[in-house]
C-alpha cells in the first residue's frame, strides 16, 4: 500500500469541524464532539485515540447517523464527497453497510443469538443488493473464507454462542465486508479480545485493507495499537482534538502534554518492575460546563496562566502534524 | 522462610452438559498446577481466555475446592480448614475483580460496601467502623465525606476500581488476588491504580496474585511470572528471564502479540510482516473438554513434533536458564530475538 511519502490517494471520508451536543432531559447539554476535523485517504487507516468520553465514539455514530435523536449534529461528513449530515433516515440507509459499515468492541451482543451466523450475513448481502437467496448464501460462504474462518460452510449453520470470541469478530468483520464498503469503522474492536486473537484481526484487517483498498477508521484507547496499524493518529480529549499527525511523526516529536501522558501510560515490555508509572492526577472535565481554556490545562504539568484563560487554536504547525497546545513539548529534532 | 502460599498439584474440572442432551464431558480447567507466592512477593499468572487461570485463583481460594491437590496458606493446608476457620482463611485473601461496576452492590453506598467486611469481621462498633471506612477510602485515594455516600454508578470506572481495593484492605488481607483488576480501565486510570496496588504493597507488606491476558499489563508489578495454556503451566520464572529470555513458544506468541509503541519508529508495515500468531495458521486453541495429549499446545505450536504428542513435557529447568526459570517444552525456544533492550534505549 500507499507509503506515507507517496502521493495522497483519493479521500474518502472527510469530517469538517463535527460537533455533536446532547441535551439530556432536565440536565444541562453536553458537548460530547466539539470541532472535530479530520481525513481519511482510500487504503489507508486513520486511529482516533482517546479515553472514554473523549467524544470518539460519539463522533464515529455521527458519522453513521446512529445518535439518538435528542443529539444535535452540526459540521460536514462527507463520504466520497456526498454529505451525510442531514440526509433523511432513508438515503442514509442505503449508505450504511453500502459505502460504510461499522465493526463493534463486543462482537457477542452484535450478533443475533436466536440466529444461525451464515443466514445472518446473507440477510445483510440481501439487504443491498439484488441476488437470490442461494447466491447470498453463496456469497456469505465466500465472505467466510476472505475473514478465515475454519470450516467456512460448516460454521454458516452454526449459532454464535457456538463461536469462541475471535471468531465472532471474524463473522462480524464478513458482515461488515459484506457490501465491499469503501469505509470500515472499527469501533475499539480487538478490545475485548486476548492479545493473539487481537493480533490476528489486526493483521487480518491489514491484509482486507491492502485486497480491497479500503479506508479504515479505527477507534481505540490504545496509542500501542495505533502505533503498529495507522497511518495518521487523531488524539482527542474533551471532545476536542488535541493533536493529529502521521504516525511516525507522532510518536518521535509529541507536542502536546496530554498524547505525551497517554504515550508514558501505555503498558511496555521494557518497564522495569516496581518502577512508578508516570501518573496523570485528576479526570477529564465536564463537558457540560463551559470551558474557556484548554481542557487539559487543570491536569498538565505545563500549564501556565494563559492556559485556562484562553483555548490554545487547533493549528498545522509543521506539514501534517497539528496540535493545540500554548505551550508545547520541544520538537524531538530539537532535543 | 516458608512461602506465604503454596499450591501443590491443582486439579480442577467441571462436569458439562452436551449439546442437545447428548453426551457431556469434563472441562479439564486446571491439570496440576503447582506455584508458590512469597511473603511480599507479586506472581502473575497470564494466558488466554480459557486457559484456567481465574479457575486457578479460585481453586486456590477454596471457592469451590481444588478437585485434588493440596493449598498451604500461611503455614496450614487449606483442606484441613472447615466452617469458620476456612472462611478465615479466605478472609485474608481478598479477590478484586475486572469489572468493576458489577463487582459493587448497585444499592449499596460506597461506605457501607467497604464496612460490610470490618462487620463481618466482628467490628460491632459503628463509630470504630465509620473512622476505619474512612481511613480504608483515604488509603486508596477517596475521601468518605465526598465519596462515602455514593452509589456504584455515581462514580468512574477507577474510582469503583479504588473502592473494591478499600473493601478488600478492609479484611486486612495477607494476598490480594487481582483477577484482571485494570484490563478494563482506560490507560492514564490503570496507570493510577497500578501505582496505587505499588504502594499498597510496600506500605502494607501485602503480596499479589495477578491474573491477566497480556503480558505488558503485569510487567511493571511482577516479581515473578506463570504463563498457562489450557489449564497447565508452559513456564514460569523470574520476571526480567521470562520477559527477556522466553523458552516457551506460546510465551513467544503472547510477547509478539503484544502491540508496541516502537513500531511506530518503522511506521504501518504490510500485512505479510506482521506477526501471524501461530493460531491463524491453525485455528482455534484446543478445547478444554478433550485436550492434545502429550504437550496441550502442540496443536498450535510452530516447533511441534511427534514426541510432544506421545509425551507430557514436564515444568523443568531449561539449559542455560537462570535458576528458577522452568519450562514445559520438548523443544524450548533459544533464540528468540527479542527487542526489548534495544526499545529500552530508544524510550529512555
Amino acid at each position: 500500500m500507499g507509503s506515507p511519502t507517496g502521493p495522497t490517494p483519493p479521500t474518502v471520508l472527510e469530517v469538517r469541524d463535527l460537533s455533536v451536543r446532547f441535551r439530556p432531559r432536565g440536565r444541562d447539554e453536553v458537548r460530547a464532539v466539539s470541532g472535530l476535523s479530520y481525513s481519511v485517504p482510500a487504503g489507508r487507516t486513520v486511529a482516533i485515540i482517546g479515553e472514554s468520553g473523549s467524544g470518539k465514539t460519539a463522533s464515529s455514530r455521527a458519522i453513521m447517523g446512529l445518535l439518538p435523536r435528542s443529539a444535535q449534529v452540526s459540521g460536514s461528513v462527507a463520504l466520497s464527497g456526498t454529505e451525510l449530515i442531514g440526509l433523511s433516515p432513508r438515503s442514509l440507509r442505503r449508505h450504511r453497510g453500502q459505502d460504510v459499515a461499522m465493526i463493534f468492541q463486543d462482537p457477542a451482543r452484535s450478533l443475533n443469538p436466536t440466529m444461525k451466523v451464515g443466514p445472518q450475513i446473507a440477510e445483510a448481502v440481501r439487504a443491498h443488493q439484488k441476488v437470490s437467496r442461494a447466491e447470498a448464501k453463496e456469497r456469505a460462504v465466500e465472505l467466510f473464507k476472505l475473514v478465515r474462518l475454519s470450516a467456512p460452510a460448516q460454521r454458516y449453520d452454526e449459532y454464535p454462542h457456538q463461536l469462541s470470541g475471535g471468531m465472532r469478530q471474524r463473522v462480524m468483520i464478513a458482515m461488515a465486508l459484506s457490501c465491499s464498503p469503501k469505509l470500515l469503522i472499527a469501533d475499539e474492536a480487538t478490545t475485548a479480545l486476548d492479545v493473539t486473537t487481537q493480533a490476528q484481526i489486526m493483521r487480518l484487517l491489514t491484509e482486507l485493507q491492502e485486497r480491497l483498498g479500503m479506508a479504515i477508521l479505527m477507534i481505540s484507547h490504545d496509542l500501542g495499537l495505533a502505533a503498529c496499524y495507522a497511518d495518521e493518529v487523531v488524539v482527542m480529549y474533551a471532545g476536542r482534538t488535541v493533536e493529529r499527525a502521521p504516525v511516525r511523526e507522532l510518536f518521535r516529536n509529541v507536542r502536546m502534554p496530554y498524547t505525551s501522558a497517554l504515550l508514558g501510560a501505555v503498558p511496555r515490555l521494557d518497564r522495569a518492575a516496581h518502577t512508578p508509572l508516570p501518573v496523570v492526577q485528576g479526570r477529564p472535565p465536564d463537558l457540560s460546563a463551559d470551558l474557556a481554556g484548554c481542557p487539559f490545562a487543570p491536569r498538565c504539568p505545563r500549564a501556565g496562566e494563559k492556559c485556562t484563560d484562553r483555548q490554545p487554536p487547533f493549528a498545522e504547525h509543521k506539514p501534517g502534524h497539528w496540535y493545540a497546545c500554548w505551550y508545547p513539548l520541544p520538537d524531538g529534532e530539537e532535543r | 522462610m516458608a512461602p506465604l502460599l503454596q499450591a501443590r498439584e491443582l486439579v480442577q474440572e467441571f462436569a458439562v452438559r452436551g449439546q442437545g442432551g447428548g453426551r457431556g464431558g469434563v472441562v479439564h480447567a486446571v491439570s496440576g498446577v503447582s506455584l508458590d507466592i512469597a511473603s511480599g512477593e507479586t506472581l502473575s499468572v497470564v494466558g488466554e481466555t480459557g486457559s484456567g487461570k481465574s479457575t486457578l485463583a479460585r481453586s486456590i481460594m477454596h471457592a469451590p475446592p481444588p478437585k485434588s491437590g493440596e493449598v498451604v496458606f500461611q503455614g496450614t493446608s487449606m483442606r484441613a480448614l472447615r466452617g469458620a476457620a476456612l472462611r478465615d482463611a479466605r478472609r485474608s485473601m481478598q479477590m478484586i475483580f475486572q469489572d468493576p461496576y458489577t463487582s459493587l452492590d448497585p444499592l449499596w453506598s460506597v461506605s457501607r460496601i467497604v464496612a460490610e467486611p470490618l462487620h463481618a469481621a466482628g467490628m460491632r462498633d459503628r463509630g470504630k467502623r465509620r473512622q476505619r471506612v474512612g481511613e480504608l477510602l483515604e488509603q486508596v485515594g477517596l475521601d468518605i465525606s465526598v465519596h462515602g455516600p455514593r452509589r456504584a454508578r455515581e462514580l468512574s470506572g477507577g474510582q469503583c476500581q479504588r473502592v473494591a481495593i478499600a473493601r478488600a484492605l478492609a479484611a486486612s488481607p495477607a494476598l490480594i488476588i487481582a483477577d484482571e483488576a485494570v484490563s478494563s480501565l482506560d490507560v492514564l486510570v490503570q496507570a493510577q491504580v497500578l501505582n496505587l496496588l505499588e504502594g499498597l504493597r510496600t506500605s502494607l507488606g501485602l503480596s499479589y496474585l495477578f491474573i491477566a491476558h497480556d503480558l505488558a499489563l503485569v510487567k511493571q508489578v511482577s516479581d515473578r511470572v506463570a504463563v498457562m495454556y489450557l489449564g497447565r503451566l508452559c513456564e514460569t520464572g523470574p520476571a526480567d528471564e521470562v520477559y527477556g529470555n522466553p523458552r516457551h513458544p506460546y510465551t513467544v506468541e503472547l510477547l509478539d502479540a503484544v502491540p508496541r509503541v516502537e513500531q511506530a519508529e518503522l511506521g504501518k508495515r504490510p500485512a505479510g510482516e506482521l506477526p501471524a500468531g501461530v493460531l491463524s495458521t491453525a485455528g482455534e486453541p484446543a478445547s478444554p473438554v478433550s485436550p492434545p495429549s502429550g504437550c496441550r499446545f502442540r496443536t498450535r505450536c510452530p516447533r511441534a513434533q511427534s514426541r510432544c504428542a506421545a509425551e507430557t513435557p514436564a515444568l523443568s529447568a531449561a539449559a542455560g536458564a537462570e535458576p528458577g526459570h522452568l519450562v514445559a517444552c520438548h523443544f524450548p525456544v533459544t533464540d528468540h530475538e527479542i527487542t526489548i533492550k534495544e526499545s529500552g534505549r530508544s524510550a529512555s
